[in-house]
């Protein structure tokens, strides 16, 4: 048959006509529109029993309570909770997105073993077994070759026993090398003992407050316990406390003041020694504490201030008047309850000293110390364990200097000095590190003198529970099960006035092949042998608990918090009797005490000052930024990979760039291609960038975005203390 | 829309938001995304593309440095009432995805209905809505911490806050079960309000005078956003600082806000 034009349409005329008349298209649209609506591969999340589980939160030193929501076996959300006289009720950001840390990808699943070059990431699994008997053997050939001293480690923990725990381990193997990240916390306890005398933490009634005077203190930015934070400026706010804040940058605790003073970065500790040199001038000091409970007022302290801190002088080098420091002054001598604290940022780095003893000496001057809305001397009461028994080896290893300097016994640690020393090889040499609960390969300033300084150690461990930098450089991973799977006691609660003891519990089973680290080393000291099994005799982790908490380990497995809400501080002729209240630290050179620490690099090839500030949507200690935290960053801190540097307006236009314009900040330390925000919020000649950012180890999440501006810092030692006092470095901004 | 069911009490759920108390922490929006199983994506820095029901604004006054000021605006849903239930989103659905449910006063959004043409995002004033571009993708074994009363969005639908409506259902339920009549003001809470860490939001029923945001609603230095639009929104600010309540409408530069 032809098939002609006539044919041919006629035939697709009947086709058309068929099939429209046949149900083919009308069930072709019902699939369409069913297989657009179906969509399997969106979890359907299962349904279950559901309740709600205590604990209590340790992925900062907040302390806060929580209550995880779970569906069977499920943890589905983390909330506040609501009897806990922290945070009542109250959460963090960070503390909500725990669950992407239970559950998350970075996550190590059970114990690996380096077997390519470090930090190439080739791991083999190999079983805990082994990973025990591998680091046993090490640590038993470096104690039979007669050099303990030269195994170290490194905790972040926020366990007070596992700390302890790991201070006894030094003690029965012979180390005196074991460092703990030091915080503000830290710094206030070495100026609570040097002026105060004795130890004792110290506590912030912020709650009774009258006037608050933030010396750089992010209070509401992370400061201590985030969320108490939060929770007092809101009484502060109802009840028309004034709040000043002192800081070069209009942060959120600067946002929230009633009066933003933007200072010159660093001089906090001048302006603040100003304010005492017109309370003295004008007799404004409260005089029957200073009079009957303090010294050296009238013939040391008073005679620096009043010689070195004139307001005039002191305008000068903070950039704020003399006008607006006098009345400062007066406005907090006169103030109801007054009330002055520091600790930059988050307070996760120490800090230098001269401005915990200006902002302490502040505080004596208006007779605040152990009085209603003041500064309290707390103390959480635990039994003390039996001592250890070292051996001769243990006792040659003891003999050793400590790597940072620091004369044992030490309750404070330096690792930015040990880095130092580690780096130099100046001293012996360390065998063996095991990190804990830490990173500080991304933590610590300048990041490059800790990769230095890890080179040359042979056999790092760390017992991270996630692929963090460290980890990924380390030589052995013993996965340590993260904060809502194990148990772990925490003491104290950062800047709280209140004796306050809790116990975490686990939230759910672990999930992956983890071992607690306490476990883990109480298994190590017994291979071990000798004095070290002897100290470290325990079943497990739990009957270590059992022994440091006493009759409160079966009582806090059920409240998960105790407090001591009915808690009065010491009355004055109690603290004071035996030792008066110093004006100077003891045992420092007047001189000494108040010197600020410098910026380090020269302001002629690095005309801007860089400094690092902390903020409540980026986590950046051991814990990685979880991906909702990330998700809730501004886009004028990270655009897709790009981090962000803030300046000022004025700042860019003199240097010629405009917002968005990519540039590179280079330091004595370091370079980094950045691009430029403008934020009018900035002191001009100060550059800004958040911590936090620039991993290069986790996930599609983290790593890779933006830059670790702790790369870019230098490590500057405090003259006093030794602590890390570097609060900014010298830098320049280039076109790139 | 007309009230069908006037035979029982009309609720009026909505938000009070203290924005001196607000410390543009973020924990409401987290707090917002763990509740409602918002997803998230490797890169979430195009804030276009970034869903987030609750979304914190930092406004500034606009002074240069050292008279600068900021203040956090923390924005969900409004829940815009308009005139009798005519919202600009439920209005422009034709789908009927979205609806005004005049015994709560809250816009729902249904996803199974939605088909995306995304006009409601475009009536939207206040940018509180957002198109899944994407499929949801959670981690490996990140699908456990999923909330199983609010079900994962898909492809292709428009999604935004529901003043958590699943806990007013819950709540309900309850107190269907405790044999209450009413459900009391702490019974139903917004995840948001629960987490924020200051205390800045208050979330009620606005035409219960014993609920807290009755009261606060009328504070002379409340105002609520883009008001002479006429959305009759449900969700309140207040600010003692005058720039802000100028920053809540589109005001001329010599115009004052009434209050």
């Amino acid at each position: 048959m032809k098939i002609d034009r006539r044919c041919f349409l006629s035939l697709a005329v009947g086709a058309g006509a068929g099939i429209a008349l046949s149900p083919l298209p009308w069930k072709l649209t019902d699939d369409l529109s069913i297989w657009s609506q179906n969509w399997p591969w969106t979890p359907v999340p299962k349904r279950g029993e559901a309740k709600t589980v205590n604990s209590v939160c340790t992925l900062c030193p907040g302390g806060c309570g929580i209550s995880v929501r779970k569906i069977d076996e499920r943890a589905v959300k983390i909330e506040g909770m609501k009897t806990h006289p922290v945070n009542q009720g109250g959460i963090c950001a960070l503390g909500l997105s725990g669950l992407q840390l239970l559950y998350g990808p970075t996550r190590v699943k059970g114990p690996l073993k380096r077997v390519g070059e470090r930090g190439k990431g080739q791991w083999m699994p190999i079983s805990w077994d082994e990973a025990i008997r591998e680091v046993t053997d090490k640590l038993t050939g470096i104690r039979k070759a007669g050099r303990p001293q030269s195994v170290a480690w490194i905790s972040g923990a926020a366990s007070n026993t596992l700390n302890q725990m790991l201070d006894r381990f030094s003690q029965a193997y012979g180390t005196p090398n074991g460092m703990r990240l030091p915080t503000l916390e830290d710094a206030y306890g070495l100026s609570v003992s040097l002026m105060n005398g004795g130890n004792a933490r110290i506590g912030f009634d912020f709650e009774h407050a009258g006037y608050v005077l933030s010396l750089g203190a992010g209070l509401l930015d992370g400061w201590g316990s985030p969320v108490r934070m939060f929770k007092a400026n809101t009484l502060w706010k109802t009840a028309g406390v004034k709040l000043v804040h002192v800081e070069p940058r209009l942060s959120r605790t600067a946002a929230k003041a009633d009066t933003w003073i933007s200072v010159n970065p660093g001089t906090e500790a001048a302006l603040a020694l100003a304010m005492a040199h017109v309370i003295l001038k004008e007799s404004l000091y409260k005089a029957d504490f200073v009079e009957s409970y303090t010294e050296k007022l009238m013939d040391g302290f008073r005679n620096i201030v009043l010689a070195d801190f004139a307001p005039e002088a002191v305008a000068k080098v903070t950039g704020v008047d003399a006008a607006t420091i006098t009345m400062l002054a007066r406005e907090f001598a006169k103030a109801k309850r007054p009330i002055a604290v520091c600790g930059r940022g988050q307070g996760t780095l120490p800090g230098s000293l001269d401005l915990f003893f200006a902002t302490h000496a502040l505080n004596a001057l208006v007779g605040n110390i152990n009085q209603p809305g003041g500064v309290w001397l707390v103390r959480e009461e635990l039994p003390s364990w039996p001592d250890v028994q070292p051996d001769s080896v243990a006792k040659a290893g003891l003999g050793y200097p400590r790597l940072d300097g620091i004369q044992t016994p030490a309750r404070i640690s330096l690792p930015n000095r040990f880095i130092q020393a580690v780096a130099s090889g100046k001293d012996y040499p360390v065998e063996a590190l095991l990190v804990i609960e830490s990173n500080p390969l991304y933590t610590l300033n300048d990041t490059a003198m800790v990769r230095q300084a890890f080179s040359k150690i042979p056999f790092i461990v760390s017992f991270s529970s996630f692929m963090d930098d460290t980890a990924a450089w380390s030589d052995l991973i013993l996965p340590n099960p993260v904060y809502l799977e194990r148990t772990d006691d925490v003491v104290g609660v950062s800047g709280f006035p209140y004796p306050t003891i809790a116990l975490s519990q686990p939230i759910v089973k672990p999930q992956c092949n983890t071992r607690p680290v306490g476990d883990v080393l109480l298994q190590i000291a017994k291979g071990l042998g000798d004095s070290v099994a002897a100290a470290l005799a325990w079943k497990d982790f739990n009957a270590c608990l059992e022994a440091s908490l006493g009759e409160r380990f079966k009582s806090l497995r059920k409240s998960v918090v105790w407090v001591d809400k009915a808690y009065k501080p010491a009355a004055w002729d109690e603290v004071f009797a035996a030792e008066r209240f110093s004006f100077l630290p003891n045992g420092i050179a007047a001189d000494a005490a108040f010197k600020p620490v410098g910026i380090p690099g020269d302001a002629g090839g690095f005309p801007l000052i860089l400094m690092a500030y902390d903020t409540m949507r980026l986590s950046n200690g051991y814990i990685g930024n979880p991906p909702f935290l990330t998700k809730i960053l501004e886009d004028t801190v990270l655009k897709q990979t790009d981090g962000l540097i803030e300046i000022n307006p004025k700042t860019a236009k003199s240097l010629g760039f405009d917002e968005g314009d990519r540039a590179q900040i280079e330091t004595p330390k370091g370079k980094a291609f950045v691009k430029v925000h403008l934020d009018d919020g900035i002191l001009p000649g100060v550059a800004a960038m958040p911590r936090g950012l620039g991993h290069e180890a986790y996930d599609a999440y983290l790593a890779g975005k933006g830059i670790n501006v702790n790369n870019l810092m230098a490590s500057v030692n405090d003259p006093v203390s030794g602590f890390e006092a570097a609060w900014g470095i010298r830098a320049k901004l280039s076109k790139a | 829309m007309k009230n069908e069911h006037s035979h029982q009490t009309t609720k009026k759920f909505g938000m009070v938001i203290n924005l001196d108390l607000c410390t543009g922490c973020g924990s409401c929006m987290v707090a917002c995304m763990a509740e409602n199983n918002v997803p998230f994506k490797p890169d979430e820095t195009d804030k276009l593309k970034s869903i987030t029901w609750m979304r914190v604004y930092r406004l500034t006054n606009g002074k240069p440095f050292p008279e600068t000021d900021v203040c956090y605006l923390p924005r969900p849903c409004q829940h815009c009432e308009g005139h009798d239930g005519h919202s600009p989103c439920v209005s422009v659905c034709p789908a009927t995805a979205t609806d005004y449910d005049s015994l709560t006063g809250i816009v729902s959004q249904i996803y199974t209905r939605c088909f995306g043409c995304r006009y409601c995002m475009a009536a939207c004033p206040y940018h509180a809505r957002y198109f899944n571009w994407y499929d949801p993708v959670w981690p490996d074994g990140m699908e456990k911490y999923l909330n199983p009363n609010v079900s994962p969005r898909m492809r292709g639908v428009v999604e935004k806050c529901s003043f958590c409506y699943h806990r007013y259902q819950a709540a309900k339920d309850r107190a269907y079960v405790e044999g209450q009549r009413d459900i009391a003001e702490e019974d139903y809470q917004t995840a948001c309000t629960q987490a924020c860490p200051a205390g800045a939001i208050t979330f009620g029923d606005l035409n219960n005078p014993d609920h807290a945001v009755y009261k606060l609603k009328q504070d002379p230095r409340a105002f609520r956003l883009l008001e002479r639009l006429g959305t009759n929104t449900k969700v309140y600010y207040i600010s003692s600082k005058d720039w802000v309540r100028k920053a809540g409408d589109n005001y001329l530069p010599d115009e004052r806000p009434k209050k």
